[in-house]
Parts: C-alpha cells; structure tokens; sequence
C-alpha cells in the first residue's frame, strides 16, 4: 500500500494540514503537496478508469507527462474536467472525482470491455460502425458518445476570471531546473531582458530531488544561489508556474500561467495568458522518462522510476513497501537507491541487460540488494493493484523463472528530451542511438526572420543527461543561440561507470501475442503493442496515419510517455530503423491550457465592443428593442405596454407619415472629404457626377468596387469649392473610409486630397413627417423654411442654442431634416427635439420603421437589394450614373458581357394578389428544370415589409426582364409548399411624384 | 474574482479635452509657423507628442498630427492654424466629440496598460513623450503618459463603455502583477 513516511518531502510542510474529498471521501494532505502525492499518502491507488477499456488506473507518473490520474475538480461554477493530479497542487476544501466509470470507480460495468478487448482491436469503430449508413447516426453515435470522453462538460458559467498580458523580451529561458537557472545566471550578465519560467511551483527541477554536486556544490547550494542572484537582477523577471505552451513564428511565445489555482479564494485571474515576443528562446523544458513495455504495465502501482523517486524525496510517499525496480538503463539504479535508503525493501532489480549496470550496480548490490541481469517482467499480477510480477528472460517468449510479491513496480525505458518547443517551429530531430532518443538535430534549428535560431536547447531537453552536464550547457547557452554555426552538438561521450541503455520496445523482446496485447503504450487511449503491430500490418506504414488510425498519442495527455515506445513498435513492425519512421508533429499548446485564458478579460460586458451612440442610454430607457447594426446596437422599434414589435412599428409608421418622428440616424458614416483634388477624387469613387455639385448643395450618389458592385450608398453635401463630407450607410463607415484612403495612398497618391472620419464627432437625428419644419422653427434660430432650405439642401448655424448642420434630404418620403450636432449635445437635442414635438405626439421611431418607410417609397437599401453581386444598372438606378464622366471605379467592369446582359434580372416591386406579405428571399420559380434537375428560378424578394401605409405586403425584388413585364403575375413557393402568387409592379409604391417630401 | 469596486490604478473618464485634427505636409514652414504662434515648438516627430502647459500635439501618421487643448479653444485654434495654412493643401477639423479621453493614475498603469495593449511598456522602450496608436482589446485606441503615474487614453466615443469595462477589469485589485514595480 502507499502511504506517508514519517520523514522526507522537500516540496511539503508537514506543519500546514490541507483536507480535500476525493470521491466525497474526506484525506488530508500537507501544504506543497499534488492532489497526486496526497492521493498517495492516502493509499488511494486507484485514481480512474481507462477510457476504452475501463481498466482501473493509478498514478503513472508525477508531472506534465501523467496520463491516467485526471479528474472532475470542483462544482458549479468552479467545475473543471480532466484536471491532472500531478500538477494540481493541494489546497483547503479541494474537491476532486473520478472519471470515466458506471456506476462507481470500484465497480465500473464498463470494465466488460477489457474481457472484450480482442474484439475492440486497433480501428474497431472504422471497421465496424461504417455499415449499414442509415445506423450511425441514430445508432452508433448516441453510443460513443455516451461511452466516450474522460470528464464531464461543466454545466455552469465560470466564475474564475482571466487575462492576457502583453510582454517583451531578449530572451525568454523556458524551464526552472538547473540548466534554466544556469543559462539565466550568464544571460543576466549581459544586460538583456530575459523572461525566467518555470511550469512547476518549485525551481530546481528534478536536481534537487536526485541531488549530487554541480559547479562544485550541492544541487541544493546551487539552486538557492543562483536564485538569489537572479532575483537581485532588474533585467531578470522571474515566474513560476508559468508554462511555455508553443512557439510561433517571429518570435510569438504563449506562456500560461495558474495564477490562482493554488488558491482558490484569492482575488485576481484564475489564468493569466503571457503573448510575448521576444529575440530569443531557450529551452530548458528537461526529458521524460519512457514506460517499459510488459504485460499488465498499467496495473496501479506500476509507476515510472523517476516518479517513485519523486513521491519519495518531494513528498515523502512510498507507492508501496515492496519495490521491483525494471529497466534497461543505469538511471533506474537511483531509485533503488532512494527506496532502500528511505528503509523500504527492493525485491529486486530486473535490469534487461545481460551486463546490467555500471557503477551504480554495484552500489546497489553492495547495499545488499538482489539484482538480476538480463531479466524483465513477463507479467504483473493485480488488477487494483500490483500484488506481485513474474520474472522472465528479456531474450525469451516469456516464459515465467519465478513469481516474486511485490506492491510496486518501478520502471524505466529510459528519457526522452522534451522537444517540443524547440519542434513548433520546424527545428529537425536527429535520433541518438546511444541514449535511444530523439534530440534536436542543433544544425536544423528553428529559425527567426534573419535566419538565426529562435529557440535554442539546452540540458536534458538537448540530450545531456548528466547534472552538471547541464549546467555547463546552460552556461554555454549564448555561444549556440547567438550563433549556431559555431556551436557544437553536446559532447556524448560515453561517461564513465555508465553502462548505455539497451533498446527494449517489448519485455520480453519476443513477447507472444497474449503478452503483447497487454502492453500497453498508450495508457489515456488505450492503445497497446499489439494495436501498432496491427495497424502496420494492414498498411499503416506512416507514423501520422497510424497514430490516428490507433489514436496513440492523441489523447489530453498528447503521447508524452507513449509516442517514443509507439513508434519505435512501428519501427519493429515494419523493419524499419527509427530514425526512418520519424515522430508525429509536436503542435501547441505543450499542456492543455483553459479555455477561460483564451477568452481573457473577453467576457460578459467586455465580451465585444458595443457601438453606442450618444442617444444609446436614452434608447434603452425606453425599453427599445435593439437589433445590431455592423458593431452598433440600433432601436428596432420602441414598444408600448404590451405592443408587439408589429404593432409598434405600424405605429411609429403611422405617427411618422401623418405628422412627427424621430430618428436617431448617428450612426451614419460621415467622411470630410477635403483638397483642391477632393471633387476629382469624389468622381472617380462615385458612379455619379459629384464636382458638379454646388456648394450648400446635396446629391445622393452610389460607389462601387472596382468590379463594379454596389458597395454603398449616401448622400454627399458640398462644404465649399474644395471640401465636400460623405455620409455612408452605418455598417460602411469604417469600410469606406478605408477605400478611400486606399486609392488615395496607393494608386492616387499624387492627388491633394485628406480625409477624416468625422462619424462619431456628430450626433444626427432625422426630424421627419408633415410638421418637421413647425418643430424645427419652434427651437428658433437657423432659417428652414422651404426658400432659405430647399430640398436637398444643407445650411449650418445655431438651431435651439445647438451648433447644427441641417440637411433637407429624405429617405421615408416625407418633409424631413437630417440635423447633426456636436456627439456632445446629442443627447440633450434630442430631448429638446421631443419637448418641441410633444404638440405634435412626436414619436422615436427604429429601423424597422425607417426601412418600410423607405420600401414604401422605392428606395434601395444596402445589404437588402445588394448582396455584393448587384451592379447598380440592376437596380433601375442608371439615372445615378453618370454618362458623362470619362471614368469612375466599376465603369470598365460593368460594361463586361455580363454585367450587360439582358438576362441580368431587375429590381420590381412586388404586390401580392392577396394582401399577405412574401416571405423574405422567396425565389420565383418558372417552368422546367436546370442541368442539376433543379427547378429553374426567375427572381427573389430582396426586401419585404407589411406597409402600414398602404395596409397591405410590399416587397422589392429582382425578376427577369422584371421592368417589361408589368402586370404579369408570378409564383413563389414557400417553405411549407404553398404557393404565394405575386404582381410584377412599380418599386415605388408612396408618392411616386415626390410631393411629399418636397414641401 | 473580479470586482468592479476596486482597481489598483485609478480610472477616470475625463469629458473636458478638445481634439483637433490636422493634416497637412509636416515640412511645411507655415505649418511650423502655426504651431508656433500657438505656443508650441519644434512638431512632434515620428510616435511622439509634445507638450506644453496647455497643448499636446501627438504625432499620428506622416501627414496628421493631433492637437489636444482645453475644449473653449477649440474653435480659434482651428482658426489660427487655417489662416496660416492659407493656401497650402491641408485639413483642419474639431474632432472634440468623436473620441472619449481616460486618464489612469497609479503606480502600475504600464503593467494594467500591457494587459490589453500589444505594446512594449518597458521604460526603456516607452516613456513620457511618446504617443502609440495601438489596439486596446479589440478596439483602436492611443495613448501616451503625461508623467510616469498618469497615462491618458483616447479611444472612439461610441465604444468608450466598452474600454471603460475593460480598463476596470485589468485593473481589477487581486490581479496586481508587479512587473514593473513591487505588486
């Protein structure tokens, strides 16, 4: 059983009792602890179940690299699935569940699937789920996804907060050990700003937990100066729990940072996301040690052999009393070591190599402990947990020599370098058949925009599997980073006392397949030696299919402890030499990062920008309901009591046209378009004549792009000779405005002409209806009466005390003025405006109203009639091109062929023959069938309204041949099969003539 | 846990600054000679923004420059300039209403400033004296520091609550950083 040992545990303070549930059961634990290392001292061995299989899992490992210790943590609006028990460090109250099990984690029915698991091979679902078709969905689906997947979703909104922060270095050194502290400590010298990270709470890395000598002192000496030393440096900024999730071109590194995970009840972010650039990178992010492939090697118990190291020296938890040590390097010997020095019992040490240890063996042996050489595990007893192994020849089939007890398996295929940032961005891989490991090739390094290395490697993420080994490269870091020509690969020479590592893909090497079919590689997907050996059996022969095709490495965990082993099985499968089968790719984030980090401060009232005009709060008083308008929210209508949005509209309709309203029309884009070139440059943007506009005159006038679509629309004012302000639609402004500078920077750049983006320095209001000029003269002031103002028309001057700029122009067909004022005093015109009207029962009126109003009268609205493939020739407009001009932006495109094709269909209006209202984008259908037995189409309603005005459905539409065919009557099918029966008609269905508004 | 209550710079939206846009040829001598005669001296150059007791004028691209001043002398100053810029081809406009201007006080307004600014607030990359157009979130914004406790920052009117409720959420206490000085 595990338990806690009385003394030991660098990470911990025995003095500081932390409890937490598990399961609803209550543990304690000591400050400094992992859930993982608590769950442990505990004798909680059994953590969860696997996801296919549902075979009881334990803690495998005691870092990033965990695979099977994962758990729904928290609740309610502090729920979080898959939450590694590595790396959780413990806190007060913390409550964790396991995962993946029915009905409970000791008795899991799921666990059926593990007596199946000849029938479940490697690509089971491919082969068995794609017959018969109509079955998956209805079927097979609901199935997996009810037998899928590891934690829970979180059914309520998080709580927690989280932010981004930007931030700019030199140098960014990834990794805390020693090689991290080293590199930091020569970099500090030289004065750069450099970024220290370190993904774990404590600096020092696993040196401190192996101890021994570096630089000529303790590990422990070493860590705490170097430390102090970079902490007194003002160009040092130092974080832990701080990890570099994935490197990215020009310098772009993601660091992620728990801020309070560890405490819960803090202020502040959960999660801060680091978005750093920087010069440089330097990895120093350590190797992983690999699992050995045997029968039964995910029993719990089974732990790697630098884990048990770890729970003993940092935590002070033994796995078990009885220790078998296995493996096929000198590194495992240390744990052996640890183990018996802490007064537990090593059974034995089964090393796979004929000569076994160097140096190190021994040591162990001379401590009275049994090692056996050439030997491995043929199997491990237990399903809980370990309760003992059967020795074996590594060289044989498997053939048990003898049953020893046992409670804990520690194990050892040696280390893989931890490449990952150093991959992101394309830095190669060169296998290194000494140490049986993939390393940075250091002459194919990833490279920044001036060709140099924007990651360099350093200590055991480079190979250099010796403590002071890393030091030195650590102090060496700026010789290869700086210049990488002139850096050497690390020295691998064969350290003395060391016997090498010997190659073990399978224990033992020549493994039937009942052993083989219980060994496991991938312990989160459940992905066995025999699984690989399938695939490449049936033609996987690529590392990227077959890792897809078994789903090795593709779980939360991304294969840390399984992709090495997987592909070196592949390797074997296909007789193929390692390096030729290659890795799959190390793709970000290193560790899954939260969701919430992403998203930053990005949520609830800071989710996205609001436009808000200066009338905005009073809108929302009102109760209005507001619909977006490109980043604005805009009054839809402005319900009464219990009105309908329907009726409002008819309403505000109604009140409009037979006396007063208001609309807030800020949004409008307004462009001051000004230069000696400013009616040159107007002409060419436009498709109309604007330099022949007189000065205190409006023209309403179209733009296209240069393939000659209707882009937008407004109406332009004349300020004088040289100055004239666009106003766009409230969606174009931006858009617009950008247009334009883009031909006056990159094609006209000789033209003088400036620009500036006057939209939200005014408010404007549209006073609108038969006694808009009664209101207006009612505020005193500016002169509006018909002779001082015509239509379309502007002059400025004060209105009511207010700095204003009046338009007469109309876009609902009524006598109606366009007012702007200072966005300052918006508000309070507005408020004067409705005191003025109240004589009248002036009335706010929203968008609905103000686009049937202009349906009513014809007039064409962007985005309704166009669609980006509408020129404006479509749309009955010609009288708004100019034939004069020389040239304009879309002229050449829209004389192609097939923008003057008769075929093009036209704008009509469209009545009903029964009064109802069409629906909107409904297609005319005509007789027969196109080339794909679709049923040929001969027009589509482009905008539809009730018109309160008339008391019947209106609608525009282009139709085929549309203007010749008055009168015809034509079919739209609805959805529900009907058919509504339509009039090809005039567009303009109020006051064809005008009078109205020009009054 | 964010709370609005509390911030660890101080916030504040202020309404009183007249802004005036101003484009034109930046090597012109009448332009100079406008910007004298308004008690300026030497033009910003590029990213930068002087100052003096009653004016700034921030550079914003190689033709536009931007003057800040008290919001009753806006219309002369625009007058001033447009007489002495008489004849030259140039633009010059109140653009007072079209920005909402925040001031931020404290200790650490560069750290709440790089939560949301992609800009590198180091004092030896950014000091008083320079103007950045940059993006804060997802919106365009400027800012530039009048001493090393006081940033002010424009950003359009219509999104101003937006910059509001993000400014008081990376300022929010509990989230202090203490990257450049102590948390």
């Amino acid at each position: 059983m595990s338990t806690r040992l009385s003394s030991g545990g660098l990470y911990i303070d025995r003095s500081a009792r932390k409890s937490f549930t598990f399961n609803g059961k209550r543990f304690e634990g000591y400050e400094g602890d992992t859930l993982a290392s608590a769950l442990l001292a505990n004798d909680q061995m059994l953590m969860g179940r696997s996801f296919k299989y549902h075979r009881p899992r334990g803690v495998v490992a005691s870092g990033a690299e965990e695979p099977n210790a994962l758990f729904n943590m928290g609740r309610g609006r502090h729920f979080e699935p898959n939450q590694r028990a590595t790396t959780t460090e413990l806190f007060e109250g913390l409550e964790v569940a396991s995962q993946n099990h029915w009905p409970s984690l000791e008795f899991d029915v799921g666990a059926i699937n593990t007596k199946l698991s000849r029938f479940l091979p490697a690509g089971f679902y491919y082969k068995m789920f794609i017959h018969p078709r109509p079955l998956w969905k209805h079927v097979y689906e609901p199935f997996i996804r009810k037998s899928a997947g590891l934690g829970k979703a979180p059914s309520e909104k998080d709580a927690s907060t989280y932010e981004h922060f930007y931030a700019f270095y030199d140098l960014v050194i990834v990794g805390g050990g020693i090689a991290g502290l080293a590199a930091a400590k020569t970099a500090a010298q030289t004065g750069q700003r450099i970024l220290l990270i370190e993904q774990s709470a404590q600096w020092g890395g696993r040196a401190l937990i192996d101890g021994g000598e570096v630089a000529g002192q303790p590990v422990d000496n070493f860590v705490e100066e170097t430390l102090t030393f970079l902490k007194s440096k003002s160009n040092v900024t130092l974080r832990t729990r701080a990890m570099a999730a994935g490197v990215y071109d020009h310098g772009y590194l993601l660091a992620y940072e728990r801020v309070s995970d560890h405490l819960p009840e803090a202020k502040g972010p959960r999660h801060r996301l680091w978005r750093i650039r920087t010069k440089k990178i330097i990895a120093a992010t350590g190797a992983i040690e690999r699992p050995l492939p045997f029968a039964q090697n995910d029993v719990p118990g089974v732990v790697l052999a630098s884990a048990a190291r770890d729970y003993l020296a940092g935590y002070g938890v033994s796995i078990g009393d009885r220790t078998v040590i296995v493996t096929n390097n000198d590194d495992a010997y240390l744990t052996a070591i640890a183990v018996k020095n802490a007064g537990l019992d090593v059974v034995a040490v089964l090393d796979s190599r004929a000569n076994g240890a160097g140096d190190l063996g021994q040591k162990v042996r001379d401590m009275g402990i049994r090692v056996e050489q050439g030997k491995g595990i043929a199997k491990v007893k237990g399903s809980k947990r370990v309760t003992g192994v059967s020795i074996c020849s590594q060289a044989g089939e498997g053939a048990v020599l003898e049953g020893l007890d046992c409670d804990c398996v520690a194990m050892s295929g040696g280390w893989s370098p931890v490449v990952h940032l150093w991959s992101h961005c394309g830095g190669k891989l060169i296998w290194d058949d000494r140490q049986q490991h993939f390393k940075p090739d250091v002459n194919n390094y990833p490279k920044d925009a001036s060709g140099n290395p924007l990651v360099w490697v350093i200590g055991a993420a480079n190979g250099v599997m010796t403590a002071s080994g890393c030091v030195v490269d650590g102090e060496r870091c700026l010789e290869g980073a700086s210049d990488a020509g002139t850096a050497a690969q690390p020295e691998t020479h064969e350290e003395s006392g060391v016997n090498p590592i010997e190659a073990v893909w399978m224990m033992p090497q020549g493994a039937g397949y009942a052993l083989r079919s219980k060994a496991w590689l991938d312990f989160q997907n459940d992905v066995k030696v025999s699984d690989v050996q399938l695939a490449a059996q049936e033609g996987f022969h690529s590392v990227e299919h077959t890792k897809r095709y078994t789903t090795l490495g593709m779980a939360t965990d991304q294969g840390k402890l399984s992709n090495i082993n997987g592909l070196a099985t592949l390797a074997g499968a296909l007789n193929l030499p390692i390096p030729q089968v290659g890795t799959t790719t190390f793709r970000p984030p290193y560790t899954p990062i939260s969701m919430g980090s992403i998203a930053g401060l990005a949520r609830n009232e800071a989710f996205q920008p609001i436009r808000q005009t200066p009338m905005h709060q009073w809108h929302e008083d009102q109760d209005a309901y507001m619909e977006p308008v490109g980043q604005w929210r805009r009054p839809y209508c402005y319900p009464r009591g219990s009105e309908t949005h329907a009726q409002a509209v008819e309403r505000e309709i109604n009140q409009t046209r037979n006396s007063l309203g208001l609309l807030d029309a800020s949004t409008l884009g307004k462009l001051l378009v000004k230069g000696p070139d400013a009616a040159k440059f107007l002409d060419m943007l436009y498709t109309n004549m604007m330099s022949s506009l007189k000065v205190g005159k409006c023209r309403y006038g179209l733009m296209c792009s240069e393939n000659g679509f209707l882009m937008d629309d407004g109406v332009v004012a004349r300020l004088d000779e040289e100055t004239f302000l666009c106003h766009t639609t409230s969606g174009g402004a931006d858009h617009i405005h950008a247009h334009m500078e883009e031909w006056l920077q990159t094609e006209w750049w000789d033209w003088k002409v400036y620009v500036a983006n006057l939209t939200e320095h005014y408010a404007q209001v549209a006073v609108v209806g038969p006694n808009a000029r009664k209101t207006l003269e009612k505020l005193g002031g500016m002169d509006v009466s018909k002779e001082s103002l015509g239509f379309m028309e502007w002059s400025e001057g004060k209105l009511g005390g207010f700095d204003a700029r009046a338009f007469r122009i109309s876009f609902s067909g009524e006598l109606s003025y366009e007012i702007a004022v200072p966005a300052n005093q918006g508000l309070a015109f507005w408020n004067t405006l409705l005191e003025a009207g109240e004589e009248f029962g002036v009335m706010p009126y929203g968008t609905e109203a103000l686009h049937v109003m202009r349906a009513e009268k014809g007039f064409i609205m962007i985005g309704d009639e166009t669609d980006g493939t509408v020129i404006p020739q479509d749309l009955g407009l010609n009288w708004a091109i100019s034939k004069k001009k020389s040239d304009y932006l879309g002229k050449r495109a829209q004389e192609r062929e097939h923008m003057v094709d008769t075929e093009r269909w036209q704008l009509v209006g469209l009545e009903t023959m029964d009064g109802s209202v069409l629906p909107d984008g409904a297609y005319a259908v005509e007789a027969g069938t196109n080339a794909n037995g679709q049923r040929n189409t001969q027009g589509r309603v482009t905008s539809t309204y009730y018109s309160p005005t008339l008391s019947k459905g209106i609608a525009m539409g282009l139709v085929k041949h549309g203007p010749e065919r008055m009168g015809d009557v034509i079919e739209f099918p609805k959805v529900d099969g009907a058919i509504v029966k339509a009039k090809i008609v005039d567009p303009v269905f109020y006051d064809k003539e005008g009078v109205k508004q020009n009054v | 846990m964010f709370d609005a209550s509390t911030t660890y710079v101080s916030l504040e939206q202020d309404t009183s600054l007249g802004m005036i846009t101003l484009r034109a040829d930046l090597a012109s001598d009448k332009l100079k000679k406008a910007i004298n005669e308004i008690g300026l001296g030497d033009l910003p150059a590029q990213r930068q923004i002087v100052s003096s007791s009653e004016l700034s004028l921030g550079w914003m691209s190689p033709d536009e420059l931007m003057l800040f001043c008290a919001p009753q002398n806006v219309a002369d100053i625009v007058q001033t300039i447009a007489d002495h810029l008489a004849g030259e081809h140039s633009l010059v406009v109140d653009v007072s209403d079209a920005r909402a201007h925040f001031v931020l006080k404290g200790a650490h307004i560069r750290e709440v400033i790089a939560k949301l600014a992609p800009v590198d607030l180091d004092p030896t990359q950014f000091d008083v004296g320079e103007l950045r157009r940059t993006r804060f979130g997802q919106i365009a914004a400027a800012f530039w520091f009048s001493d090393q406790t006081t940033a002010h920052i424009i950003c359009f009117r219509s999104v101003a609550a937006y910059m509001h409720e993000q400014l008081i959420r990376a300022a929010a206490s509990g989230s202090e950083m203490g990257i450049w000085s102590e948390a």
